[in-house]
């Protein structure tokens, strides 16, 4: 069938079960814009920003499982977007972004709106895509759905000239995919994976280190499986939290900088971690020599390139978790012995005994984990909880009580600030039914505010709660513990009335300084059924701790600190 | 760990951004290359890539895992047994030493590929370290210029 560049774009989204494009028009991919218009096959979200655009496709894929699609113009266009590709990148999730570009003839003239957008993604995406030839289109669009989905997934660019978009071309839409150099392996290496499970037979203290790979693999469940098969102990990173659910008995918590004691003290004295889609991060080992000294590894990752990167493995297993994990539960049914564990999890039993995670709540002033706790009472399992980056990041990775994969939305690799709110409008979209809530920071919530217009114009009530402590506080608690409190640039008094700001883009605003109050607002904005910000004043100088200074070992904890007031 | 020194070559889709794709993997990562040579393969659609880098055996561990990531990376090859050469071209001022120009060249299996005016041209392909070698003794004679050319090898 003959049609349009534009129409192709478009044909193809709603061939790949696309329902929802986030994005932001402009001259480059008007063509495109115009048979959008005229669709009826997917909805398109405005963002006001095109970061906000990738953030929210984002959240959808994370939420949904499903390939994230957000669409943008070349040059400044696609800038804006690429905070939003790096932090797809980096969690490796599933994104399609289209980005316009300017006509072929102008490529290399610096052209109004001209920028080289394949060079400056390359870096930041899985793979991407210049057109050169409205012929390629199809397949191109093809392609970079499977890219962004297959093997370790992750986004995808295809930057499309404005007269490729413009062009008529033959517009048979592939069914199949065959990229002779792209063939993820999906089954792992079953004499590998024999010898894991020989080793994990053999173990006294073995550690099942789960990371977020789990819930890109939709292998949860099985993980689940297995951890009750063998009765050995977990703990999980911040992109796994969920995977486990909170109340099983298994579940150490998360390790890490900010992990609880007996998390960090399990991957200091276990004998062999069991590594299921987590990579080594340096947020997780600290220091890289003193990481799980007395273990023996086993690394399970779709990505060969994970494995032998930061620490020596002695079993290598490349694999989509689910099929590795299916056959180790398989193959150590009938061999495994789970009382053999046992003194291993008493031991770890005392260490939670003896430091569990824990914060002085207060009368006074609102404590910020008191207030992650109350939401999880509220809302519990019912509600998907997503996050901005800093201290309020960390304590709903340490305080929220996740019960299921997909629940937890954050940005782990990268970091960005920003993130949470349109991420958490992604998700809404993919679950309009489920509470959908955004914990955030005073810093972050600026970062992306615009989408208050967003979430009011197309009414995605998603919950705002602002852990207000009038400061930067990640970098402040940094400050405070390593730079003398010299608090530069970190200090958020002077801030907007988040309440009136709300209320000035059609949300609804909360000022809370109360527990009554707290609950008050947030069973009412649930009710209210509009996209809100809860402004909760919280205690200024709270830390997160435990803590393991960067570049110290997992068991050199900082567990309080005694100024802190 | 000690550095050590690797000839890859890598097997690409002949295709716009592919080398940018390499050099910006190795870039970005802090990757060391030495040389980099690139040339379409006859007949097909893919180009070969050599390249010569130094790192310890993690980084290069590293190195060829990253590079089969890329999509239009289609094999990369880690050279072990290989027989491996490299081109210099140096250029002379004409005097009465032609003959001792000539027999330089021709002790290194090259030759004399150009006689100017004032110039000469001579051009050896040989291992590395024997390119490095008649670089060396080339300098008595005054090189005016010397372009030297990265490694290819091909597994034996």
């Amino acid at each position: 069938m003959k049609m349009s560049g534009a129409q192709m774009i478009c044909e193809a989204l709603i061939a790949e079960g696309v329902t929802t494009v986030f994005g932001y028009p402009g001259g480059a991919i008007m063509n495109v814009y115009d048979e959008i218009y005229k669709q009826t096959g997917f909805e398109h979200i405005l963002n006001r920003h095109e970061q906000a655009a990738v953030h929210a496709a984002d959240g959808y894929a994370r939420a949904t499982g499903e390939v994230g699609v957000a669409m943008v113009t070349s040059g400044p266009g696609f800038t804006n977007a690429v905070t939003g590709l790096a932090t797809a990148y980096m969690d490796s999730i599933p994104l399609v972004v289209i980005s316009g570009q300017v006509p072929l003839s102008l490529i290399g003239t610096d052209g109004f709106q001209e920028i080289d957008a394949v060079g400056i993604s390359r870096p930041c995406t899985k793979h991407n895509f210049l057109v050169y030839d409205i012929k390629e289109l199809p397949r191109i669009l093809k392609e970079a759905f499977y890219i962004a989905k297959t093997g370790r997934a992750g986004p995808v660019l295809v930057d499309v000239p404005k007269d490729i978009t413009a062009q008529i071309g033959e517009f048979n839409y592939p069914t199949t995919v065959n990229i002779e150099s792209y063939k993820p392996t999906i089954k792992g290496n079953e004499k590998q994976i024999k010898k894991a499970v020989d080793a994990i037979v053999k173990a006294k203290k073995p550690l099942l280190y789960i990371g977020g790979g789990t819930i890109l693999s939709n292998a949860s469940d099985l993980v689940k499986e297995f951890a009750s098969i063998t009765q050995i102990p977990a703990v999980e990173t911040l992109m796994a939290r969920g995977v486990m659910g909170a109340t099983n008995p298994l579940l150490l918590g998360m390790l890490g900088m900010h992990g609880n004691y007996s998390s960090n003290m399990a991957m200091s004295e276990t004998d062999l971690v069991i590594s299921l889609g987590a990579r080594f991060d340096d947020r997780v080992t600290g220091k890289l020599s003193e990481f799980a000294k007395y273990a023996k590894i086993i690394h399970v990752d779709i990505d060969p390139a994970n494995i032998g990167k930061l620490v020596s493995v002695d079993y290598p297993i490349v694999g989509d978790l689910s099929f590795v994990i299916s056959k180790m539960i398989e193959l150590i049914k009938d061999e495994v012995n789970p009382d053999r564990y046992h003194a291993w999890r008493d031991i770890l039993a005392r260490y939670n005994a003896l430091h569990p995670l824990k914060y002085d709540d207060s009368d006074d002033v609102l404590k910020p984990q008191w207030v992650i706790e109350q939401i999880g009472k509220l809302v519990g399992e019912k509600a998907i909880i997503t996050s901005d980056v800093g201290q309020h990041q960390m304590w709903a990775a340490q305080f929220y009580p996740f019960d299921r994969p997909r629940q937890w939305i954050n940005s782990g690799g990268l970091g960005t600030m920003g993130f949470g709110f349109p991420a958490a409008l992604g998700a809404k979209r993919g679950f309009p039914e489920k509470t959908v809530i955004n914990i955030t920071g005073d810093g972050s919530i600026l970062m992306n505010v615009q989408e208050l217009v967003t979430a009011s114009e197309y009414k995605i009530p998603v919950i705002n709660v602002i852990l207000n402590n009038n400061f930067l506080g990640m970098v402040r608690q940094w400050q405070t513990f390593f730079y003398e409190k010299r608090y530069s640039s970190t200090d958020l008094s002077y801030q907007p009335n988040f309440k009136a700001l709300a209320e000035a883009c059609g949300g609804i605003g909360y000022d809370v300084a109360t527990k009554e109050e707290f609950d008050e607002a947030l069973l009412d904005a649930i009710a209210k059924d509009r996209v809100a910000f809860i402004n909760v004043s919280v205690n200024r100088f709270e830390n997160v701790l435990p803590m393991v200074p960067a570049g110290g070992a997992l068991y050199n904890m900082m567990l309080e600190h005694k100024e802190s007031k | 760990m000690e550095d050590v020194r690797r000839v890859i070559s890598i097997i690409v889709m002949n295709e716009s951004s592919v080398l940018s794709r390499i050099s910006g993997l190795f870039a970005g990562r802090g990757f060391n290359i030495e040389s980099l040579t690139v040339a379409p393969i006859p007949d097909s659609q893919k180009s070969h890539i050599t390249i010569v880098t130094k790192g310890s055996l993690r980084v290069i561990e590293q190195i060829t895992k990253q590079l089969h990531k890329l999509i239009p990376v289609y094999k990369v090859i880690e050279h072990e047994e290989m027989i491996e050469k490299e081109m210099v071209l140096v250029k002379f001022p004409l005097g009465d030493n032609l003959a001792d120009i000539k027999a330089l060249c021709e002790a290194y299996n090259g030759t004399i590929v150009n006689v100017g005016a004032s110039m000469v041209i001579g051009m050896v392909a040989d291992e590395p370290v024997r390119i490095k070698h008649f670089i060396e003794a080339s300098g008595r004679y005054n090189p005016m210029e010397v372009v030297r050319g990265g490694v290819v090898a091909i597994e034996r």
